[in-house]
């Protein structure tokens, strides 16, 4: 019958249209801003940088290696290094971005410095509500707006920032029992010089006695 | 040619009485069913075509000049901006030339990975594909919004896995980026069982409406020896007939694991090329069921995989893949350094718009819009 | 399906007088190729489509190959007079030099084929065909592979637009991605970009430079006001 293939279509519609009233899964609508669907845990947009402790530009963990820099795809990021250097995480002397900025206008959201990143540095950011009015200089990102600390980093992406957090936690302690391995080391050896010392102070003052032996048994035995 | 003895496809000329005037119409950049920014000059005889030019270019970015100056990884983000419905597709068929290139091998793991999400990214597109037809036919909204609805679980799964949506950036040299997040696979498999009836639905509300039927059934006629000629890969091609699937061809990754058919059309037409993503949707939620239930433990990515200082021996490698619009293929040259020195995307979108002056010669101008929106293309790959 | 070295015999006991070389590819792809002169192309294309059933061109594209200047030491005797013990005689030395070569650059059509009849009975890897133009400068003039493949259609206009190189024999040739007015050809390697600079807030190596540049001349323009 002509009509017929309409009349089961319109059939499926009715049915969807009278299901989007009683079905959960359909009632998706949620009324932004003031109601938010829950994030995704990998979601990413722009990246940020991450900072230990509470002074953003102390706790950088940003090397300012420049090695994102160089594989940035679409070159958005522009560092300028320190010509000093301040501790890291383990204590060790590093420099540090003294700029640090991201051109969120040009990034595009790859990924791709957080692979490359091998002091776990920078990372992908959830914040997508950017929009400015100013279309150069309020997309430009500096360090002060590009810091984050590793707080947030473990709120936005648990999972990700816990793996993380275990490996840098693992390498302190590695550094740290390396510290006190060398630390030991060197106090046994000081303590071992000091015995040697000793030893050979009392060599000395054996081989003084030895050559103090009256000269006449040598002689005697000549 | 003339003269030479080689028989060639040519579109046929229309002829005009002598006298009449035609109408030129600029059907384009700005026309809604062009999907972006995409023009044909056609020339009309009343209602009919009797010439068709299309336009590219407004959206070309020279894709190929940008990854000639970056290293090997950094053009991987940006192969996700081809066809921005199917960036896994993208990143697999990149991913597979240059593994082709550098001879690396892919854990077993990560063929599966691939395999999940390029299934995934298939039956998204031609949901979207056949909702897009349908807009165009002047279903404004309905089967879109229904395939639209499917496809938000499908980039849901996506987000959760690469944590973006459209521009996945997923794939790597060697294997695969991120392994599954807790909880993936069971949700991928409730969505993947969720598929089936949401084809029921489409095919009951579409397959057999007469409406559907009559604008569509012997319109846009495709020849099998003019597609093969032409050049024609993906539903289109099958739809006239020719059984060419490089999954099934080349057994790339591990599709030689799975069973599944591949639909060929009999008639060539826009009907038919319909059908075939109807039913390429359902022979693809066949291989990701398997693919879910075999996937096994292990590693993701080839151990000699580093994300920097990628540098390839000299030669040259043609790797390439059934994406869901047809074969895509990536040309890569490398001259020893870490940048590739040439390199080349065939966009299946670009050459199968080769016959489309040679479909919408003849017909009504209201089935350009019609002929142009079964092809199914992205302009971010046609124009790259 | 035959392998590439098949295959230039058979070309050459099928074609007499045909100009073919195998083009060796060493990365593990091993997709070796098939070089043919430019008068010989067309009919070697009709040759593999009708008869070695190539009946699919995948893939068509354009390379550039740039003058390549190699340096090598060659070691030369040459018979110098010499002053030896105060009596000028002719003595033999051997001199080393550099000599320098240029290698003339030139463009490539490159053809990717597949046969669509038996590629499921018969898997088989891409047969490359490669052509060369003279030069890189005047002589850029290629056949079309049209007539034979319908599929090169496009791709040779993207070529022609892109790389420059004229195919004779194309039913219309025009430019396919860059608008009708603009002049050189983009994905050569030479190419130099214009200076369209708008607004760079991260620039690097060479881009910083150019910028650098053009905010002198831009100041300069502001002097000059």
């Amino acid at each position: 019958m002509l009509g017929e293939g309409i009349l089961k279509g319109l059939a499926e519609t009715a049915k969807n249209f009278a299901g989007s009233f009683v079905s959960e899964e359909r009632l998706t609508t949620v009324e932004y801003p003031e109601v938010r669907l829950p994030q995704i845990e990998n979601t990413r947009d722009f990246p940020f940088l991450v900072y230990d402790g509470n002074d953003p530009m102390a706790g950088l963990r940003c090397v300012s290696c420049q090695i994102c820099e160089k594989e940035c795809p679409p070159k958005c990021i522009y560092i300028i290094k320190s010509t000093d250097k301040k501790p890291d995480y383990v204590g060790k002397p590093q420099f540090y971005p003294a700029r640090f900025d991201i051109d969120v206008s040009v990034c595009m959201s790859c990924q791709i410095c957080v692979e490359v990143c091998p002091f776990d540095a920078i990372k992908m950011n959830t914040e997508f509500e950017l929009s400015t009015d100013d279309r150069f200089g309020g997309l430009i990102l500096d360090k002060h707006k590009l810091a984050k600390s590793n707080e947030y980093y473990q709120h936005i992406h648990p999972t990700e920032a816990a793996e993380v957090d275990g490996r840098l936690a693992e390498e302190k302690a590695k550094v740290e029992a390396k510290a006190k391995a060398a630390a030991e080391a060197a106090a046994a050896k000081a303590a071992a010089a000091k015995a040697a010392e000793g030893a050979a102070k009392a060599a000395d003052r054996a081989a003084d006695g030895a050559s103090g032996q009256p000269s006449g048994a040598r002689e005697g035995r000549a | 040619m003339s003269g030479t003895g080689i028989q060639s496809f040519l579109p046929p000329v229309i002829d005009v009485e002598a006298g009449e005037e035609l109408l030129e119409v600029a059907m384009g950049p700005h026309h809604p069913s062009t999907h972006g920014v995409f023009r044909m000059d056609v020339a009309l005889d009343g209602e009919r075509v009797v010439r068709l030019k299309p336009v590219f270019g407004y959206l070309h970015r020279n894709h190929e000049k940008i990854a000639e100056k970056t290293t090997y990884l950094a053009s991987m983000p940006y192969t996700d901006r081809l066809d921005y419905f199917c960036s896994m597709t993208n990143n697999w068929a990149y991913a597979l030339a240059v593994e082709k290139l550098a001879g690396m091998e892919v854990p077993e793991r990560a063929e599966y990975l691939r395999v999940i999400t390029a299934e995934l990214t298939r039956v998204q597109n031609h949901a979207s594909a056949i909702g897009f037809l349908l807009q165009e036919m002047g279903a404004s909204g309905t089967p879109l919004m229904y395939a639209f609805r499917e496809r938000e679980k499908i980039l849901d799964l996506f987000e959760a896995l690469s944590g973006s949506r459209m521009m996945c950036n997923y794939m790597r040299f060697g294997g695969c980026r991120v392994d599954l997040p807790a909880g993936w696979l069971d949700r991928a498999k409730l969505v993947v069982a969720g598929l089936p009836r949401f084809i029921d639905e489409i095919e009951a509300l579409l397959t057999s409406n007469e409406i559907l039927m009559a604008r569509s059934q012997g319109v846009g006629v495709l020849r099998p020896e003019l597609a093969v000629n032409a050049g024609v890969t993906g539903v289109m091609l099958r739809a006239t007939g020719v059984n060419y699937d490089v999954r099934k061809v080349d057994h790339y990754g591990i599709y030689d694991r799975f069973s599944f058919r591949v639909p060929l059309g009999d008639h060539g037409d826009i009907y038919d090329r319909y059908m075939l993503r109807v039913l390429e949707m359902r022979e693809s939620v066949k291989i990701l069921e398997q693919a879910m239930a075999q996937i096994p433990e292990g590693p993701i990515l080839d151990p000699k995989s580093k994300p920097r200082g990628f540098r390839p021996k000299p030669g040259e490698a043609y790797g390439r893949i059934e994406a869901p619009k047809g074969e895509l293929g990536f040309y890569l040259i490398s001259d020893g350094s870490g940048n590739p020195y040439r390199y080349r995307v065939r966009p299946p979108s670009l050459i199968n718009l080769t016959i489309l002056e040679d479909m919408c010669l003849g017909q009504n101008v209201a089935d350009v819009v019609l002929i142009f929106g079964s092809v199914d293309i992205v302009l971010g790959e046609v124009d790259r | 399906m035959k392998s590439a070295e098949e295959l230039v015999e058979e070309l050459k006991s099928a074609l007499p007088g045909v100009d073919v070389a195998l083009v060796v590819n060493p990365s593990p792809s091993a997709q070796h190729s098939l070089r043919v002169a430019a008068e010989d192309a067309l009919r070697v294309a009709a040759y593999l489509r009708d008869q070695a059933g190539y009946d699919y061109c995948s893939n068509a594209t354009g390379v550039d190959w740039l003058d390549k200047e190699t340096s090598e030491k060659v070691k030369t005797t040459r018979t110098v007079s010499k002053q030896v013990d105060g009596v000028e005689q002719m003595v033999e030395e051997v001199v080393e030099e550099t000599v320098k070569r240029v290698e003339p650059g030139f463009l490539e059509a490159v053809y990717h084929l597949y046969s669509m009849k038996r590629g499921h009975s018969d898997p088989h890897p891409p047969l490359v065909l490669r052509m060369r133009t003279e030069n890189r400068a005047d002589r850029v003039e290629l056949p079309s592979l049209t007539p034979v493949w319908r599929s090169a259609e496009f791709q040779e206009r993207e070529i022609f637009d892109l790389y420059g190189i004229v195919f004779k024999g194309h039913r219309d040739l025009r430019r396919l991605l860059m608008w009708e007015e603009f002049e050189d050809h983009p994905m050569r390697r030479d190419y130099v970009d214009p200076d369209d600079y708008e607004y760079e807030p991260t620039p690097h190596d060479e881009v910083l430079k150019r910028a650098e540049e053009h905010r002198a001349q831009m100041a300069a323009a502001e002097g000059a006001r």
